[in-house]
């Protein structure tokens, strides 16, 4: 069984006004087939950790490790990470002109698996995918997130989660910016993409709105760059009623 | 890189402080106003020596180009070979065509060196209102310095695709006529793929009929300074061009391209997309895009485009659009001009779903270089020029 394992995490950015500290350690351990969301108020470190996570060169580690199944992921390059089974969903992903999705699904498919997917099964893969998250048959040959709006390209990052098959992803605010039917839809597939293939997900979000279509087994609360507290679905829930208030109260004390 | 918007130098009165701008050598020469009154001639003499501040000229690499700027050019015919097609015949015509200069007249000195020097115009003549495609391949044309001419006569209501190859090395100064009857639909694509010493510079002058079409694309890839100054003359109600170019510059090349569009008739259209991109120390590329709307071109629709991408460091873009109206009576007209570096945000999407890092790169760079290759409507053609960019984007240094 795989496991992600993230110890200790501390991370820095260079902003204008020097060296900003954001996580400072994070411990959480996710398994294979398991639901986490990490759930925060703006500027606790949630996007940071995601990010980091794939290793994104803005993002400086200064300590700490994330393992998966024992293998240190911070030793490896982004692309490394994605082949040992990795995936971010991004919340804001670029578009890149003059690349098909079509092709891009192809040349990601075929690093991650190290061959080229079968032709046929693949279309039908595809297809079936798009299908599934409602997209246009269109977008397969439209370039990758040009002129998408907010919605659609959520649905192109989950399309690729579905299709890639990562052993975790981390979605990052997948949520935001959508309406109620590309929530469903968008939760839909992540719901699939767990039924088909066990995958852990840490599922990063401000809101609780996405909790009631994907069902967390664990809940943990990110206040300044740390894990302030975890629970079990019921946190969500208290979440909605109360708000982050106690958490910056306590916070701001401390 | 650059990106100005050309304003006439206008001499005033001498003032304290007032220099001499790098613009041009204001005490000698009359300022340009516009575009359509520059200086022509057919005649190499009429121009003074080439000193590099010129307008036309102060991007290029003139101290290399005297042997085409100021040396004796050898005139004589070539080899060619070309493909055969129906409705198409390619050979050669004295310089007593009545069709020579029909289209335009040299503007700079090389280009007016090689209308002097030419013994033998070589002539495509397309007819017949039936798709067909034509290649027409120089490649032993040698280093020895040479002048050319060739025409491209398409008649009246004919569809052809012609395509010029060139490969091998030369050293040579030419002009190109193409000529566009009444509603003739006519696409010419100039492919250069030189060898590393080849030195070239081209100017193609277009004359687009009533209701004719003429989509001209240039694609440089190879060779050591090439230079093509494509101008169109839209000479007639509804004449129509869509210039295209794409450009890739390795370590030491240089690249240029003057695209001049003159509108000149009513309800004309011009659409004017350039792409390159730049790798390597010493890669250098100009684009210069100059519009003008005549008084007489009421209902004009314009637009100009140019796009660099930068892949590594040392290497310099120019991109210059201009343009000038006359008329406030058209359509639209608009230019853009944007050179940028590679988008590290891409290369991070693209490696954070497993993409290697040299392959992501050649993704993003195939995929922007792409759009002009797809715009040749010959399969074989796009098939080879995608092979071609494969090449070149081996050469792409992973940094």
């Amino acid at each position: 069984m795989s496991v992600l394992e993230i110890k200790d995490l501390r991370v820095s950015v260079e902003t204008d006004q020097g060296t900003k500290h954001i996580l400072k350690g994070v411990d959480l351990t996710i398994n294979e087939g398991e639901i986490h969301a990490v759930m925060g108020p703006n500027g606790s470190g949630k996007s940071t950790l995601a990010y980091t996570i794939a290793g994104h060169p803005k993002y400086h580690v200064e300590g700490g490790s994330i393992l998966l199944d024992g293998e240190e992921v911070l030793a490896m390059s982004v692309d490394q990470r994605a082949r040992a089974g990795l995936f971010l969903a991004m919340q804001y992903p670029v578009e890149i002109p003059g690349v098909t999705n079509t092709n891009f699904l192809r040349t990601a498919k075929t690093a991650i698996d190290g061959e080229a997917p079968a032709i046929r099964t693949w279309g039908k893969d595809v297809k079936a995918a798009m299908e599934g998250l409602r997209m246009d048959p269109s977008f397969a040959a439209r370039n990758v997130n040009e002129g998408f709006s907010g919605g659609e390209k959520k649905r192109n990052e989950i399309l690729q989660l579905e299709l890639l098959r990562p052993r975790f992803a981390v979605l990052d605010e997948t949520d935001s910016g959508l309406d109620v039917d590309a929530l469903k839809i968008v939760s839909e597939g992540v719901n699939r993409a767990k039924a088909n293939t066990g995958l852990g997900i840490l599922l990063i979000t401000h809101y609780t709105r996405i909790l009631r279509y994907i069902q967390p087994d664990f809940v943990h609360v990110f206040v300044d760059g740390r894990v302030a507290e975890q629970g079990g679905r019921e946190l969500a829930d208290r979440l909605e009623d109360e708000g982050y208030d106690r958490y910056l109260t306590e916070a701001n004390v401390g | 890189m650059s990106a100005v918007t050309n304003a006439p130098t206008v001499p005033t009165f001498e003032q304290h402080g007032l220099k001499q701008h790098s613009d041009g050598d204001w005490a000698n020469k009359a300022p340009v106003q516009t575009r359509s009154e520059r200086f022509t001639s057919t005649n190499v003499e009429d121009f003074p020596a080439v000193t590099g501040r010129e307008v036309d000229w102060r991007y290029s690499p003139v101290s290399r180009l005297t042997a085409l700027t100021a040396g004796e050019l050898n005139g004589s015919s070539y080899d060619v070979t070309s493909t055969d097609a129906d409705g198409v015949t390619v050979g050669w015509t004295s310089r007593e065509d009545t069709r020579v200069g029909t289209a335009g007249t040299p503007e700079d000195r090389a280009s007016a060196n090689a209308w002097t020097a030419f013994e033998k115009a070589l002539v495509v003549d397309v007819s017949g209102e039936d798709a067909k495609a034509v290649h027409v391949r120089r490649s032993g044309l040698g280093g020895g310095a040479r002048g050319a001419h060739t025409i491209i006569d398409a008649a009246p209501f004919s569809r052809a695709l012609v395509v010029l190859e060139n490969s091998g090395d030369a050293l040579l100064a030419e002009n190109v006529e193409i000529l566009v009857g009444e509603g003739a639909q006519l696409t010419v694509v100039s492919v250069q793929e030189w060898d590393d010493t080849a030195i070239h510079l081209a100017n193609h002058f277009s004359r687009v009929g009533r209701d004719a079409k003429l989509k001209h694309i240039v694609v440089s890839l190879g060779g050591s300074i090439v230079r093509v100054n494509p101008s169109t003359h839209l000479a007639e109600q509804g004449a129509d061009i869509e210039a295209f170019g794409m450009y890739f510059a390795d370590a030491g090349q240089h690249l240029e391209q003057q695209v001049y569009v003159n509108h000149d008739a009513p309800n004309t259209r011009s659409r004017v997309t350039y792409k390159g991109a730049l790798q390597g120390d010493g890669a250098r590329t100009v684009w210069i895009g100059d519009v003008l709307i005549g008084n007489k071109a009421v209902g004009t629709d314009s637009y100009e485009q140019n796009r660099n991408l930068v892949l590594t460091d040392g290497t310099r873009a120019d991109s210059v659009p201009n343009l000038e109206i006359e008329t406030g009576d058209i359509a639209g007209a608009g230019h853009a001009s944007a050179t940028g570096r590679f988008d590290d945000e891409q290369l991070f999407y693209l490696m954070a779903r497993g993409i290697r890092e040299d392959e992501a790169r050649r993704l993003v760079v195939r995929g922007f270089l792409s759009e002009i290759v797809q715009q040749i409507g010959d399969a074989d053609l796009e098939q080879r020029l995608q092979a071609a960019l494969e090449a070149e984007l081996a050469g792409t240094s992973v940094s």
